[in-house]
């Protein structure tokens, strides 16, 4: 988490969670960067990210994926992955990170 | 119960399957390294087909106690551990990769779509701000958005 404040990134989490649910995790697992709450999947559609019925009890969730935005709000790296339990590595975005630098 | 005549071979083998395939939801899967490609839980499960391998040898040995109702139990004990290793490898490389093809997805170049949601405390927080408000006194360089599926 330091390393992203290093470089100047802030990192969001986002899911269908609830704020409660995504403060509970937050805690156990000592995370403290901002995680926000899209219930209704307004946000994911958006995105083009919802993953339809594949939540808990048949709810639409996201799937994972990750976008580094700049300081202009323009996609600068956008990873989707092919299988779920894959995810990017931290070392991977800091290296992303650099991208930001130049400009 | 005579100790040497237990199978334990088979149902320690039973219970590493079991161990092998839980494992991987509540241990590896918080670590990069074991996450991506489950090898740790394949160890586990090669080493879980090892002893089945001598407890079916043991359940079907013509010295068994009670020859007929030993090769039933090694039978389903063996073969449910076979299910459980097949549930795995179906959960993690066939049932993780049916993903939507998100082809509308923002792409490298394009501006990300604007959104105003609700944080942990219920307050609502924009792009923007989360673009602009400044980490540790300074303007942030970008913001890194992480999707993902949800923990229940």
């Amino acid at each position: 988490m330091d390393k992203f404040n290093e470089v100047g990134i802030r990192p969001v989490a986002i899911s269908v969670d609830t704020p409660e649910e995504s403060l509970g995790l937050a805690q156990k697992a000592g995370y403290t960067f901002t995680f926000l709450s899209d219930q209704n999947t307004d946000v994911i559609k958006r995105y083009d990210l919802v993953h339809v019925g594949a939540g808990i009890n048949g709810h639409d969730i996201a799937r994972p994926a990750e976008f580094l935005i700049d300081s202009s709000g323009t996609v600068r790296w956008a990873n989707l992955t092919e299988n779920y339990w894959v995810r990017a590595r931290p070392e991977q975005v800091l290296g992303m990170a650099k991208l930001l630098e130049k400009r | 119960m005579n100790i040497r005549r237990f199978n334990w071979p088979l149902w320690l083998g039973f219970l590493l399957s079991i161990g092998a395939f839980l494992t991987y939801f509540f241990i590896f899967v918080w670590f990069p390294f074991t996450r991506d490609f489950p090898w740790a839980n394949l160890v586990l499960f090669v080493i879980a087909g090892i002893l089945l391998y001598l407890g079916v040898r043991r359940g079907f040995a013509s010295d068994r106690p009670h020859p007929v109702r030993s090769k039933i139990v090694t039978t389903i004990v063996s073969t449910l551990s076979v299910v459980i290793f097949a549930f795995f490898v179906f959960t993690i490389f066939v049932e993780g990769r049916r993903l939507p093809a998100s082809k509308g997805a923002p792409q490298v170049g394009q501006r990300a779509p604007d959104f105003t949601l609700p944080n942990t405390t219920g307050k609502l927080v924009s792009l923007n701000e989360l673009l602009t408000s400044p980490i540790n006194g300074t303007a942030p360089k970008g913001v890194l958005l992480v999707f993902y599926r949800g923990y229940w």
